[in-house]
């Protein structure tokens, strides 16, 4: 009976965290709207939006995705190409700034 | 391999090299769909992604200013204008959706054929909504007079970048619904108890094909959230 109850376990987990993962997914989804109905702006509000999105990402990824419980080989073989795709976002972000600064420079001042 | 034979291996960061050794599993311990769902996911983030990249370059490089999302997605409450509310509403739905289906995939394991059918259905019926509520706001903007080429409140490619992207996420909610009301069916069927062969498949199946669906709808709440922060809180 012990032998079993430990299989099952191995393989299903406690209703509580995927309540408390619930919870908390609401809060932190009322906080980033928050961010937005107190009109937070600048540096501020980006720092918070991104705050709130990847601990809400991770939360799920963690705990609904069961990534958690998962051996290391598949956990890694799904994050680092993510991490390079984040890096390629950031890097043409800083590109558009560059864009935007030359059509500025030439179309908007220089017409 | 079973639970037994698994927590004999190696743990942490030594199981990546003894992992991937030659001539073995490297995904050990996964089932052979979980870990195909896995892929295409990430495969899907790809896709996904060029969209949010081609988005914040259009976004961050147009001289024109950009719509404000907090107004243009606002609606009004009794006669006050409330921003992103109807968003808001949107991203707990998912959020309870995504939930129902974590609960779905537990009993899904424990083989409780009820609740998991039960929990497969209140999730089909969130994403119903949500799915819903997405056209609402779209037949609303397009009343409006948002089009891919333009609009009225600013930068013209806003309404390209809106509809690619909330598009794309909406399709996924509505192909997830589909499955999450098929395997539904399934469930109350008994098919993963009884080993029935798939229609499309020919193949038997059991109860980790719940969480495969789950890890696809927990996928699409994932996006949301991307959206969500990235779209409209911007």
């Amino acid at each position: 009976m012990a032998e079993n109850i430990k299989k099952e376990q191995a393989t299903t987990h406690k209703l509580g965290i995927y309540l408390w993962i619930w919870g908390l997914l609401f809060v932190l989804s009322f906080f980033s709207y928050m961010v937005d109905w107190l009109q937070f702006q600048g540096l501020l509000r980006w720092t918070l939006i991104l705050i709130f999105m990847f601990l809400k990402a991770g939360l799920i990824m963690a705990f609904f995705m069961h990534l958690f419980w998962e051996r290391y080989t598949l956990v890694n073989v799904l994050l680092w190409p993510m991490t390079a795709i984040a890096t390629f976002v950031g890097l043409m972000v800083a590109e558009s700034k560059y864009t935007v600064f030359t059509r500025f420079f030439y179309f908007v001042l220089g017409s | 391999m079973d639970q037994a034979a698994l927590k004999k291996l190696p743990r942490g960061w030594k199981s990546i090299p003894s992992d991937l050794g030659s001539d073995q599993t490297a995904f050990k311990g996964v089932n052979w769909g979980k870990g195909m769902m896995w892929i295409f996911l990430l495969s899907d983030t790809f896709i996904f992604s060029c969209f949010l990249l081609s988005y914040m370059t259009g976004r961050g490089s147009t001289v024109q200013p950009w719509p404000n999302p907090s107004e243009v997605f606002a609606l009004d409450a009794f006669g006050v204008p409330v921003p992103l509310l109807l968003i808001a509403i949107m991203t707990f739905v998912l959020i309870t959706s995504s939930g129902t289906m974590a609960m779905a995939v537990k009993y899904g394991y424990e083989k409780n054929k009820k609740l998991c059918g039960i929990f497969l259905l209140l999730t089909a019926l969130g994403g119903l909504t949500f799915v819903g509520m997405q056209a609402f706001e779209w037949s609303k903007l397009i009343h409006e007079g948002v089009r891919p080429w333009e609009n009225p409140f600013g930068a013209p490619q806003f309404g390209s970048f809106f509809f690619m992207i909330t598009g794309f996420h909406g399709t996924h909610v509505s192909i997830g619904v589909i499955f999450l009301f098929i395997f539904t069916r399934k469930v109350f069927r008994g098919d993963f108890d009884s080993g029935r062969k798939g229609y499309f498949t020919s193949m038997k199946s059991n109860y980790v094909a719940i969480e495969i669906l789950g890890l696809y709808w927990h996928f699409v709440d994932l996006v949301w959230v991307f959206i969500f922060a990235f779209f409209y809180l911007w």
